[in-house]
């Protein structure tokens, strides 16, 4: 690591780069606490996209003139960007889907559908988001396989010590989320992966909560499948990346029909393209995925070590403020060991929904639900919890300022 | 100061009427918010077709907890035929907060009309003397 990525990141030159955060909600400055749902965009993507729409917009892979051909170099390059990111083998490892759910969703149906028989069983984790749950279900029911759920300990981790147990001969797919939305938890990647290759399971990582908040080399986790969002990391929205192991997507039939996808279309069946074309059907997300690309340029100009360190600082100041807050209640591991930047909690006597829009009145924007969590929750003995999210542009003074509005919702509630 | 979080809320989400459940309901409903995960269950006994008792139950945010509890006053011993014809502006209109311009706090706010509906209309369980 060079110097210049160990220095703590300039909290005021990166606010300065994103336009939304210079407006007030209701009278205060905007603090945005919700980043696990969605980022916020710096002004180098939003001009990026405005300038692909004004210069050299036009079908991807269909004209022979010139702004197609800029178009298509583009978003080739885009994917050429996002393959260097994650450290694929090589570009065609990288397919452009709607998002994370959209990509999880195509391994399950192309991969499962073809490879999944009666009684196979897939290996899931209860903090799984519902996007790495209900796919597997829709695929199980088609096919007759179970679904197994790796249980937490009380601080949130998996309790691997069940895995010998779950995770045996008829599994054929472990899928698991690198860092939990709800709880924080970064989960053992490279050892679960090690333990499914023993039993001939792939592994799919679902990586939305972790591609934007720190290095991911998805060789060295040694997965299968990588799935993450664009509009989680500074990019967005519409696109996403499927990240797969390229003997394993070359024999995956495909996933969507239509445009794009083939190769010679006869009147009964059709021959199909090559990875990743094959599973990008119709006119792909192009402006999305040029975009993402700058995206990728934005947070590798700051340095994703220096964005996870300055998360790292963040959420280990939250939980010691946190955990000053009578009746205040986190779940997730208590400590900083592989715990990311998001802090969900209830506080006695308030209902998440109301802490959030008490939150909201004073310009603090945090998320409260389930976040489409709902077997997690259902763990966690709650029907909703708050959540607040960090990103390289949070500070301590907007943690300061989540605290005392819980102190006061917690005043506005008591009997 | 709070614009939806006045008194009357505050007081409705502390000290709830009609809080509980009834053994003898002619007819019970539970619906429940997928935005939030929360669920209000309204049990009730109509008598000669008026609503002579109404309980809610469940868990949910002050909004959803406090505009239970005013339906609930609102419709106990009125006819089914009034009950039925309590409407969602009815129910704004106690509430008294301006949730018009968000739709989500406005699905906190309606779920217990929904189950009163659901109840009257017979789209709920409805229990009958055999069971």
């Amino acid at each position: 690591m060079t110097k210049a990525t160990q220095a703590e990141l300039d909290i005021a030159a990166v606010r300065r780069d994103f336009p939304i955060l210079e407006q007030s909600i209701n009278g205060q400055p905007l603090a945005f606490l919700d980043s696990a749902a969605s980022s916020q965009r710096p002004r180098q993507v939003i001009e990026h996209q405005v300038d692909y729409y004004q210069r050299y917009h036009a079908n991807v892979h269909r004209g022979v003139y010139t702004l197609s051909e800029q178009a298509t170099q583009a978003y080739e390059d885009a994917r050429e960007k996002v393959a260097r990111f994650i450290n694929a083998q090589m570009a065609q490892e990288v397919v452009f889907a709607r998002n994370t759910t959209e990509a999880i969703n195509l391994v399950a149906q192309a991969w499962g559908g073809a490879n999944l028989q009666a009684g196979d069983r897939i290996l899931l984790t209860v903090m799984e988001h519902h996007s790495n749950i209900v796919p597997w279900q829709l695929i199980a029911q088609r096919v007759g396989a179970q679904l197994d759920y790796l249980p937490i300990d009380g601080d949130g981790r998996l309790d691997l010590g069940v895995l010998d147990t779950l995770l045996t001969e008829q599994t054929k797919m472990v899928a698991v989320t690198h860092q939990s939305n709800v709880l924080g938890t970064i989960n053992p990647i490279p050892l679960l992966a090690q333990r499914a290759q023993a039993v001939g399971a792939l592994l799919l990582v679902d990586g939305a909560q972790s591609v934007p908040h720190m290095p991911v080399d998805v060789q060295a986790l040694g997965a299968d499948f990588v799935a993450f969002s664009g509009h989680k990391m500074c990019g967005p929205t519409g696109v996403g990346v499927l990240w797969g192991r390229y003997e394993l997507l070359d024999a995956m039939p495909p996933f969507l029909g239509g445009g794009s996808m083939i190769e010679v279309v006869g009147l009964q069946q059709s021959s199909y393209a090559e990875v990743p074309n094959r599973f990008e059907a119709g006119t792909p997300a192009i402006a999305e995925a040029i975009t993402l690309a700058a995206a990728v340029d934005y947070l590798e100009s700051i340095g994703l070590e220096r964005i996870y360190q300055h998360e790292h600082l963040l959420t280990s100041y939250a939980l010691e403020a946190l955990s000053e807050v009578s009746g205040l209640q986190v779940y997730g591991p208590p400590t900083m060991d592989n715990r990311g930047g998001a802090i969900s909690f209830t506080l006695e006597g308030v209902h998440p929904h109301d802490i959030a829009a008490l939150l909201d009145e004073e310009g603090i924007a945090i998320r409260a639900g389930h976040h489409c969590t709902q077997p997690l929750h259902r763990v966690l003995d709650q029907n909703a919890t708050g959540r607040a999210s960090f990103y390289l542009y949070n500070s301590t003074d907007e943690i300061d300022r989540l605290v005392a509005g819980l102190r006061r919702a917690q005043g506005m509630f008591r009997r | 100061m709070s614009s939806m979080y006045n008194e009357l809320i505050l007081e409705h989400s502390r000290y709830p009427s009609n809080y509980g459940t009834l053994d003898n309901a002619t007819a019970s409903d539970e619906e429940h918010n997928p935005l939030c995960g929360d669920q209000i269950r309204i049990d009730l006994i109509v008598e000669d077709d008026v609503v002579t008792d109404i309980k809610f139950s469940g868990r949910g945010c002050a909004i959803s907890q406090a505009s239970a509890s005013m339906l609930t006053e609102a419709v106990l011993g009125k006819s089914v035929e009034e009950a039925k014809a309590f409407s969602k502006d009815d129910l704004l209109e106690l509430i008294g907060i301006p949730l018009q311009r968000n739709p989500v706090r406005l699905k906190c706010a309606l779920i217990s009309l929904k189950a009163l509906k659901s109840c009257l209309y017979g789209t709920g369980t409805v229990h009958s003397d055999a069971e």
